[in-house]
């Protein structure tokens, strides 16, 4: 009995987290928007602006590209599928989502890199110009980032001893002392950019352009419209939620729900929704203060983003 | 063990039936003996992992002087189930495939020779026996790439370079196997590692260098990999799939057997050479597929980039075993295994898709390929999940055995010496580096060449092709996704592998279910619940598709960039998809491009033609093996002069010789 109300709540955590980051990271790109609107003297659209783009979307027509195949219609579940998987099997407003068991570090990564995957594929699918551009520089800069991704977290689950997401927070919980450590700060600072890089932020790539030659992510997405379009843009927005509460959670993991009570997940899902927003709020004023990078001067950041991992790494065996 | 040589028989049969039947049965009746014969070896390879019990057969007189001795155990067992699977897929396939060239007599005898060497080489268990199969294998698959010599040019340099490597390769293993036999009371493995322990440890350390060298280059490990990218593409499709899957395996397995049961481990440097191979094989050829075209040639590279990580699974549980941590090693080794398991499937598919891909098209170069979906589904959905196995996406092999690498890995940072500690984070990092850099070159396989609209007269003109190949391919991707989705399942039969090739009797560390689960670590994968939390979601988001009001999808013209439409000359190529990258890491692949710029003329600012190449050359040949091959050259040439075909001159030369035996042995 006491087990079935237990898995019942690991459920509820989990689908709380679907939720909300379903929600809310439509809502970070708002307030990001916002944030950067205000931060360059603008009024900008209201918070709630990216949700209601996407209920436009769903309403308009569907439109196919004449050569495109069953993977222009396929990709978008893709995206949005592995994005919501990998947030429900994340631990972030509580440290026992269900499946918390194989929250392992190489699953969020690897289906992560699957939407990316579907996403470059899609691009090249209409057979057009911008969308093999696009592929082609997301998939240069996700080969670039990807790495740093991985070996930062491997440089957090040295630490702990396993590459299990729930344990590395309940040990972080456990040892504060380590979030200061020199090994979680070049972690921390790997892992910035690599969420720049992955989200598609200045200064790696400017999610409101629409210009040929700076043009990433939105040139591979060009031959989007209607109900597709909203499904890859609630998926980039979810992925974009996941990454922004996994780092928060990774560095400040306090609030997280680790009892099975009501009020406790309760908690923990605002400390998310809070902890996201100053992650949301920070990158924004990043890029309202820098300039967006030529794309042949990126490796150049993404390399010193894996330089930074591999340090963490070492600096962690080190001061083992 | 009966049922095991009925399948050498078998394929003993096809070889003869290939030779001697008529021109219009001999193709399907050689083929599906083969394939009989490599499925009764997938079971034989299967109840001896099961069981765990070893089966042995020793006859005098198939072998002059020696004999020839097979004994599998499940280590052996594990490559033969490797190699007989793709094997069983690969004579399938040559029914519908076999036209022209492959399917005169000599080429259907060698490839059913090739196939049957393939199950023989794991089981031999004497020097001689090894040797003469491992011979016979480089053979037979040395003048199959010579097949079909009209329509590819290139094959009679590629086999040169495999010819010259493969002997260079077996002359080491067996000079190696002669040092430790030096000791021993015969030359069967048995009695070379009883006596293993009675060899001086540098003499130990020598076999091993010389064994190791020949089973890497065999292997394609960097930099003994020149040959790789060469033969395996000129290769007829089937032999290349058997080349880059199975062959490429029984070097990974020559390295156990001899490193890690006859020598029983050694020093932890063996080791740190093994991985150090893998680490720089894995990047390397992750590098060279993401910037190559030819989609034979992408695939070759990345064989060399998944064979580096399976070395960096071989080299860390050796040097975890020898520095004390049989957990950690264990999980090691039974990554490689299983790498080696997935990799021979999925890219056994990829190779005979790539051949069906040149048979429907007439040409295997990526910027000359696209939208090859609409006509061929079947292949398109093959080259589309083992690529994503490749990639290692989640519920498919290549991630079973690149989490379980990382979690051996991982727990060998716990080990004590700092050397070793070393070599995992190499080891990380290779793991890191290459996972980014395949899902690129895979990314461009499928997409440039499946995808988008067709950039020339063979890819408008493609259709899908025979049934016998369509079966074939589709059986290869049955490991891909049960190794994927239920890894759990061969827990038993790897752990009898790893166990046999460490050497240990410990319990194993890998739970029995349906997941992967290290409960001692706290590491756990259930990839079919995540499959299930992926196509659920699918699912859903579909029933809200069909629940909107439009349910259909209006054809309209793809943005064309203010022109009327987007021509299929404005895609982007495999060429330029790789552009980037190749600008990122010039240093290390030293691409060579030229721009032919021709004025008109009567004015400089009209130009009349403009012509780009763009080169990727293999750095590591032109820098490493050209010189020696020069030099080589150049003493022949001046060797040339010792002989002017005087009669005097060479009776001078032996009167010399003569002397100099009498005067070194008097």
């Amino acid at each position: 009995m006491m087990a079935t109300v237990t898995t019942l709540y690991h459920g509820i955590a989990t689908l709380v987290q679907v939720v909300l980051v379903g929600l809310g990271g439509p809502l970070l790109v708002g307030l990001m928007a916002k944030v950067k609107a205000r931060a360059e003297g603008r009024v900008g659209a209201p918070i709630t602006q990216p949700l209601r783009d996407l209920r436009k979307l769903v309403t308009k027509e569907r439109l196919h590209a004449r050569h495109a195949s069953v993977v222009l219609p396929l990709a978008p579940m893709v995206i949005l599928a592995t994005a919501v998987v990998a947030v429900a099997i994340t631990p972030l407003v509580s440290t026992r989502p269900l499946l918390g068991s194989s929250a392992d570090i190489l699953v969020i990564v690897y289906l992560l890199l699957t939407g990316s995957a579907a996403a470059a594929l899609a691009g090249l699918d209409a057979g057009t110009a911008f969308g093999g551009m696009g592929s082609s520089r997301a998939m240069t800069i996700g080969a670039l980032a990807e790495p740093a991704l991985l070996v930062a977290v491997i440089a957090l689950s040295l630490q702990s001893g396993t590459s299990n997401l729930p344990r590395i927070m309940v040990s972080t919980l456990a040892h504060p002392q380590w979030v200061l450590g020199p090994s979680r700060l070049l972690a921390l600072g790997a892992l910035v950019i690599v969420v720049i890089a992955e989200t598609g932020r200045i200064p790696v790539d400017n999610p409101s352009t629409h210009l040929e030659l700076t043009m990433v992510h939105e040139a591979m997405i060009l031959e989007y419209a209607g109900p597709e379009l909203a499904l890859v843009s609630l998926g980039e927005a979810m992925r974009l939620g996941l990454l922004f509460s996994l780092v928060a959670n990774l560095f400040v993991p306090w609030g997280i729900a680790t009892s099975a009570t009501p009020t406790s997940l309760l908690l923990g899902a605002v400390f998310l929704a809070l902890k996201a927003a100053v992650v949301a709020v920070g990158v924004a004023l990043i890029e309202v203060r820098s300039a967006k990078l030529r794309l042949f001067r990126l490796p150049e950041l993404l390399a010193g983003g894996f330089v930074m991992s591999v340090l963490a790494v070492v600096t962690g065996l080190v001061t083992r | 063990m009966g049922l095991f040589l009925t399948s050498l028989v078998l394929c003993v049969a096809g070889a003869l039936a290939g030779a001697a039947l008529p021109a219009r049965v001999r193709v399907p009746i050689s083929s599906s003996l083969g394939a009989l014969g490599c499925l009764l070896a997938v079971v034989v390879a299967m109840r001896i992992l099961i069981t765990g019990n070893d089966a042995s057969f020793h006859s005098a007189q198939l072998l002059p002087m020696t004999g020839l001795s097979f004994t599998i155990d499940p280590l052996a067992a594990w490559f033969i189930l490797a190699s007989s699977f793709v094997g069983a897929a690969a004579c399938l396939y040559n029914v519908g495939y076999a036209k022209g060239a492959m399917s005169s007599r000599t080429a259907l005898s060698l490839f059913m020779v090739f196939v049957l060497t393939l199950l023989m080489v794991p089981a031999a268990s004497s020097v001689m026996s090894l040797m003469f199969c491992w011979e016979l294998m480089a053979l037979s698959s040395l003048l199959l790439i010579l097949t079909d010599q009209v329509h590819h040019r290139e094959a009679r340099s590629a086999a040169l370079w495999y010819g010259a490597m493969t002997q260079f390769g077996a002359a080491c293993i067996l000079l190696g196997l002669l040092v430790m036999t030096s000791g021993a009371a015969g030359q069967s493995f048995a009695d070379l590692s009883a006596s293993s322990s009675s060899l001086s440890p540098t003499g130990r350390s020598f076999a091993f260098a010389l064994v190791l060298l020949g089973f890497a280059s065999k292997a394609g490990a960097v930099p003994l990999h020149v040959w790789l990218p060469k033969a395996h593409p000129e290769a007829p499709s089937p032999v290349s799939a058997l080349m880059s899957s199975s062959m490429v395996a029984m070097g990974v397995y020559g390295i156990i057997r001899v490193g890690d049961d006859l020598l029983h481990g050694g020093t932890i440097w063996w080791w740190i050479a093994v991985a150090l191979f893998g680490v720089v094989s894995a990047f390397y050829g992750a590098l060279h597929a993401t910037t190559s075209t030819d989609l034979k040639r992408l695939l070759a590279y990345s064989t060399i980039d998944i064979v580096g990580l399976v070395l960096i699974g071989v080299g860390a549980a050796g040097a975890l075993r020898d520095t004390g941590q049989p957990t950690a090693a264990h999980l090691a080794m039974s990554a490689a295994l299983l790498l080696v398991l997935a990799h021979a499937a999925f890219k056994g598919a990829l190779f005979l898709a790539a051949g069906a891909v040149e048979r429907a098209t007439g040409t295997r170069d990526l910027d000359l390929l696209g939208g090859l979906l609409h006509a061929m589904p079947v292949t398109g959905l093959v080259v589309a999940l083992s690529a994503a196995s490749i990639m290692a996406v989640p519920t498919l092999s290549g991630f079973s055995g690149e989490w379980l690498l990382l979690q051996g890995l991982l727990h060998g940072f716990d080990a004590s010496s700092t050397p070793t500690v070393i070599v995992m984070l190499l080891g990380v990092i290779a793991l890191a580096l290459t996972g980014g850099l395949t899902a690129v070159a895979f990314v461009k396989a499928f997409g440039i060449g499946f995808l988008g609209q067709p950039r020339s007269a063979g890819a408008r003109d493609a259709h899908e092709v025979a049934p016998s190949m369509k079966v074939a391919m589709a059986w290869l991707v049955v490991p891909s996704v049960v190794l994927g989705v239920v890894p759990g399942v061969v827990v038993p039969l790897l752990d009898h592998a790893t166990s046999t090739a460490l050497g240990s009797s410990l319990a194993s560390p890998l739970e029995r279910g349906t997941g992967l689960v290290v409960a001692r670590l706290g590491g756990a994968i259930e990839p079919a619940a995540v499959l299930v939390g992926v196509v659920g979601v699918m699912a859903l988001v579909w029933l809200f598709n069909q629940s909107l009001a439009q349910r259909r999808a209006r054809r309209v013209e793809a943005w064309g960039c203010g022109r009327d439409q987007a021509t299929a000359r404005m895609q982007y190529t495999a060429t330029s998809f790789a552009e980037p990258l190749q600008r990122v890491f010039a240093d290390v692949l030293r691409p060579q491009s030229d721009v032919e710029v021709t004025h008109v003329a009567e004015s400089r600012y009209y130009e009349q033609s403009l012509m780009y190449e763009n080169r990727v050359v293999d750095v590591l040949e032109a820098r490493g093996y050209r010189p020696i091959i020069a030099v080589a050259l150049r003493v022949g040439r001046g060797a040339r002069a010792l002989q002017n075909g005087s009669i005097h001159r060479y009776l001078a030369f032996g009167f010399v010789a003569l002397v100099l035996i009498l005067v070194v042995v008097g």
